[in-house]
């Protein structure tokens, strides 16, 4: 999941940088609130799943681990 | 509902002394002279507050060309606020036909094409590609006073405080993040002052823009966690806090959609300031009453409304 989950992120994050770790900040590598308006509907879209308001937050898509965390919650509740 | 929360009875009571001018449709009205008066002795007390910083004063028409709607991503924020614009490219007999069909009230949309503009839905958006085609911004940057700019968005609503065609009085700063951010800084405490000076108690606080769906809540938690957005707000209709006046960071989201480029060659940060003409005016209204003459002596000199009429 982490693959697709990082290749999605480099799809639509609009990021600076090339390479990335599972921990590095992703807002500071270049992504905007717009675009990880772009990954959500695209990890939602990917994994069929769909993220609870109280998730939709900054924190939620801010590294490469912590959407792994949330789409696994996500996709392991349905 | 209780009835102290309903907006018409100040929408009412507006119209009744003639500050506002019912078009019929909901959020379109004319202004009075008094109404009037008092937008435009405010628009003069900003224009004080500006003049010390030397900005450089811009003006636009009300209409915005489509490409730039499409650049800043305005229909992926607002897609409910747009207002388009259509018009007739067709013959002599297709006119016949859609003047008929609008002669007896019918839908005559079928007949029009999209135009290459939209109205105006905020009051900055022309003036960053204006200063992009300028070249690379000087050291200091820019700061533009596009003074009151007529913006619509498409919100009809009983409450007079939310008009879908309205003034803005825009200050925008373009620059470093340093730059902008400090110059947002020093407005919001300048525009307390502003407020002060005609007795309307305005508290600041964090906001957030109404963007559209489930994206438009993360973008709306994020412009708070960031705190991008603050807004002067003051009861106007309800007792409700009402925004009258909003200090918005941009971050790099007009300087990148245009390409402003700084002194060294980085991607431009900006910031805006917006009041409210219409709203301010009726925050005074329901602050000080709709008898604009009982108003203190002190706030209709601050106004200009106690002298000869200009």
């Amino acid at each position: 999941m982490k693959e697709r989950v990082r290749r999605i992120v480099m799809d639509h994050g609009r990021l600076s940088v090339a390479s990335l770790s599972d921990a590095d900040d992703l807002y500071r590598a270049g992504m905007t609130s717009h675009s990880s308006v772009n990954v959500m509907l695209a990890l939602e879209s990917e994994f069929d799943i769909e993220f609870p308001d109280e998730m939709l937050t900054r924190e939620t898509f801010a590294t490469i681990d912590a959407i792994v965390g949330a789409v696994g919650s996500l996709a392991g509740a349905a | 509902m209780a009835a102290d929360d309903s907006p018409t009875p100040f929408r009412d009571e507006l119209v009744a002394r003639g500050h506002l001018i019912p078009s019929g449709q909901p959020g379109v009205f004319g202004r009075g002279d008094e109404f009037e008066r008092v937008c435009t002795g405010f628009d003069r007390l900003v224009d004080d507050a500006v003049a010390p910083d030397g900005a450089e004063r811009l003006r636009f028409p009300p209409l915005v060309p489509k490409l730039s709607i499409e650049r800043v991503g305005y229909l992926k924020s607002f897609p409910d606020l747009i207002g388009a614009v259509f018009g007739f490219r067709g013959d002599e007999a297709e006119a016949a036909e859609m003047a008929q069909t609008a002669w007896e009230h019918g839908d005559w949309s079928g007949h029009l094409r999209q135009m290459d503009v939209t109205l105006t839905p905020a009051g900055c958006y022309p003036c960053y590609p204006a200063v992009a085609a300028r070249g690379r911004l000087a050291a200091d940057g820019a700061l533009l006073d596009l003074g009151p700019c007529s913006v619509f968005r498409n919100e009809p609503s009983d409450d007079p405080a939310r008009l879908q065609a309205f003034r803005m009085r825009e200050v925008v700063r373009i620059g470093t993040p340093e730059q902008v951010l400090e110059w947002r800084e020093r407005w919001m405490r300048r525009a307390q002052d502003v407020f002060a000076r005609v007795e309307l108690d305005a508290d600041v606080d964090v906001a957030n823009d109404p963007f559209f769906g489930r994206g438009g809540r993360m973008l709306a938690k994020n412009q708070r966690a960031l705190q991008l957005k603050f807004e002067v707000l003051a009861p106007i209709a309800t007792n409700a806090p009402t925004a009258i006046s909003s200090f918005n960071y941009h971050q790099d989201h007009f300087g990148h959609a245009f390409g402003i480029e700084r002194h060294d060659g980085e991607v431009a940060h900006s910031a805006c300031l917006g009041f409210g003409l219409e709203r301010v005016a009726m925050a005074l209204m329901r602050r000080h009453g709709t008898d604009v003459g009982s108003w203190p002596s002190d706030v209709m000199r601050e106004l200009r409304l106690d002298g000869p009429r200009p």
